[in-house]
């Protein structure tokens, strides 16, 4: 019996929009130009969020949160395939992405800063909260998306366009198990899922060499069964493009698609993390030059889409939109209706059994003694409106 | 004698055991160049290698899993799981393996390994970063489960928990890394596993606690002594599985009273199991019902909120004063 070589699909990497903001014009995706902007201004409203959040934590006025920035491509460029009613499964560096899925800043803001409020999607919004521990909301997509099935298959299987699930991780992410046992259940349930990594190179410290042996995470996906690609993940365009066709397979009823998006992490990994302990300035410097923003800018500015003048508008009207929130928030930080610590009991079950309620009276009691009484009536928090423009 | 704060007290503990026995092993994330999130593993790396300071992929299930074939081999891993919120990831391997091998093998194949994890509250941490879990461990039959409260017994309970032949979880209460500094001697000290220490001799009522609520513990019981008159015995569990059943009772004997203090959930926690021993046991000493003061049975709250979960010398106070008023 001879040997013989089992064929196996290629890998592609693609990239349309370089560093330098070359545009490959046969690769070009078709983009209305009122999309492109709004594809600008969610990254930019990320971006712009981030770095206020740093400066806030800086300032003691929000807890330790793992940033963005960098990362607005991934999260844009495939978070604008999908509509209403499909669904969003972050991991925690998807902040454009929530912001444009409709989720409220001051939700962003809440959250990070110490309130389980900002964890409650709004009404309407088809995403879940994000996820801390690593991987393991990748099984909850690949679960929707087999639900989705199930219903559809239930309702006839007529339906020509099905929905699909957005979901994403990181380098680090692919090496816990729950990340293998998503992407093979997605796949032998030909589950309508788009896996979105976001390959930034460093899980906290730990570089990608010595995270994996293979070449890419793309090609991961040959072993399950589903496409894969990997992309330039500071290029919105490629990885507009890559998600876009993942989607419509998605759509068709052709299942999972595994996309690697290549960036790498130009923050600390968490406002807590020191990254000259690990990695050289050198080597963040010489990324920082292939941001997407600029180059997405510049290729704005060259297409006639958005000038100079447009843009430092559309900057002083997302600052303006951020210092309006951040105010909101910070009113909210305040209320007592945030901060009465007796709601820690309502929300863990659909009902307070009485062993619940026995405690929630005992710490009712013990703030009593200490003059506060968190048992009256506290006026509800208003539900700030979507960021959403 | 040299002062130093618990955060490195661990990590001379690790140096000195690294340096005694080849055979241990640290692994875990960040571990290596990083010296992990909390600088516990500060200078091992450059002093030891890539070969005994392992930076493992992210898989928490897979740096147990692993460190159990190292263990049966005849290593002595010492894995860092980074927040004890993520050793749910792991616990399968600990729960059907780690804790199983001697008793399927009849004592032919045994797990010599000690996982370490930051637990707990009150660091204003984020999501799954403040949870306090120990009693999941000691409810699983062939763990071992020890917390230390202070510099000094946690180098030497870590020691022990290197030394022991059987697979032992070393929880450590991050609110206390570097909230205070204590003499630790020259001389490489251990404490034996399955003892509790009395931190302080008392005749009204005994206080047991163990780890971060220590503190609240001591402050509580220094209001008790300066504003009740009370004299209060403080019991440092130290070791939660095994659990020192009999230090436990000496003091009720003599005491009449007590109250358990723990910060992680109420229901099936430390302090149910410590009541039922004394209950158990002491009964027919009790002069009043044994209280306990600890976290609610929820999820620890996001950090705006997680001060009123944890329990403070307000609530220890409070508690022995119904006790002591019973």
């Amino acid at each position: 019996m001879p040997r013989k070589p089992i064929e196996l699909p290629k890998i592609e990497y693609l990239s349309i929009l370089n560093e330098h903001g070359e545009l490959d014009k046969e690769l070009e995706p078709k983009i209305d130009n009122k999309s492109l902007i709004e594809m600008y201004r969610y990254m930019l409203l990320a971006r712009r969020t981030d770095e206020r959040m740093l400066l806030m934590q800086r300032q003691g006025r929000c807890g330790t949160f793992p940033q963005s920035s960098g990362h607005e491509a991934i999260s844009m460029g495939s978070i604008f395939n999908i509509n209403k009613n499909d669904w969003h499964v972050p991991a925690y560096r998807e902040l454009a992405g929530l912001l444009w899925r409709g989720w409220p800043l001051e939700h962003i803001l809440l959250y990070w800063n110490g309130f389980e409020e900002g964890a409650s999607p709004p009404e309407g919004v088809n995403d879940l909260p994000v996820c801390v521990p690593i991987a393991s909301q990748l099984l909850h997509a690949a679960g929707i998306g087999m639900a989705m099935n199930i219903e559809d298959r239930s309702e006839g299987g007529k339906k020509k366009e099905k929905k699909v699930v957005m979901t994403y991780f990181g380098d680090g992410a692919s090496s816990e198990g729950d990340c293998h046992e998503a992407l093979n259940f997605a796949a032998v349930f030909n589950a309508p899922v788009v896996f979105m990594c976001l390959n930034n190179q460093y899980a906290i410290s730990v570089p990608l060499s010595k995270q994996m042996k293979n070449e890419t995470i793309a090609q991961r996906a040959v072993a399950y069964g589903m496409p894969g690609i990997k992309v330039d993940g500071n290029d919105v365009l490629a990885v507009y493009q890559a998600a876009k066709e993942a989607v419509e397979r998605a759509r068709k009823g052709e299942g999972p698609t595994l996309i690697e998006c290549l960036t790498y992490r130009v923050t600390p990994h968490t406002t807590a993390d020191d990254p000259k302990r690990y990695r050289s300035e050198d080597e963040t410097k010489e990324w920082m030059l292939r941001d997407s923003l600029p180059r997405f800018a510049k290729y704005l500015e060259t297409k006639g889409v958005l000038s100079e003048k447009e843009r430092n508008a559309l900057e002083e009207e997302v600052d303006t939109q951020i210092k309006a929130a951040v105010q909101n928030a910070e009113e909210m930080f305040k209320s007592e209706a945030l901060l009465n610590p007796l709601n820690m009991f309502d929300h863990l079950y659909e009902d307070v059994p009485p062993y619940l309620q026995e405690q929630k009276d005992e710490l009712r009691d013990h703030f009593k003694t200490k003059g506060k009484d968190w048992s009256n009536p506290q006026k509800k928090a208003q539900t700030p409106a979507s960021s959403r423009q | 004698m040299a002062e130093m704060n618990m955060a490195k007290a661990i990590n001379l503990a690790l140096l000195e055991a690294m340096t005694k026995d080849p055979k241990v092993i640290v692994m875990g994330e960040d571990v290596g160049p990083d010296e992990g999130v909390f600088r516990i593993t500060e200078g091992l790396y450059a002093k030891f290698g890539g070969d005994r300071v392992i930076d493992t992929p992210l898989a928490e299930s897979g740096i147990i899993g692993t460190a159990i074939g190292m263990a049966i081999y005849g290593m002595k891993p010492v894995c860092e799981i980074q927040f004890s919120g993520f050793d749910y990831y792991n616990y399968h391997q600990l729960e059907s393996h780690a804790a199983r091998f001697r008793n399927r093998t009849r004592g032919r194949l045994t797990v010599p390994m000690v996982m370490r994890a930051p637990y707990g509250g009150g660091i204003r941490a984020l999501e799954h970063h403040s949870e306090s879990r120990e009693a999941i461990y000691a409810h699983t039959p062939g763990l071992k489960v020890v917390i230390p409260s202070g510099p000094r017994n946690a180098r030497a309970l870590l020691h022990s928990a290197i030394q022991d032949p059987d697979p032992v979880i070393y929880y450590e209460p991050k609110a206390c890394y570097r909230l205070f500094r204590e003499d630790v001697p020259e001389t490489m000290e251990t404490l034996p596993i399955g003892k509790a220490q009395v931190v302080k001799q008392g005749t009204d009522i005994t206080l047991i606690s163990y780890g971060a609520s220590m503190r609240a513990t001591l402050e509580a019981a220094e209001s008790l002594e300066e504003e009740d008159g009370v004299k209060p015995e403080i019991i440092d569990l130290l070791s939660i599985c095994p659990l020192d059943t009999d230090t436990i009772i000496e003091s009720v004997r003599k005491t009449g009273r007590a109250v358990v203090i723990h910060e992680g959930p109420r229901t099936c926690g430390l302090a149910a199991e410590v009541i039922a021993r004394i209950n158990e046991k002491v009964l027919e000493y009790l002069e009043a019902p044994v209280l306990r003061v600890t976290g609610y049975d929820v999820p620890i709250p996001y950090f705006s909120k997680e001060q009123a979960y944890l329990p403070d010398s307000d609530k220890v106070l409070n508690a022995a004063r119904k006790t002591l008023s019973f």
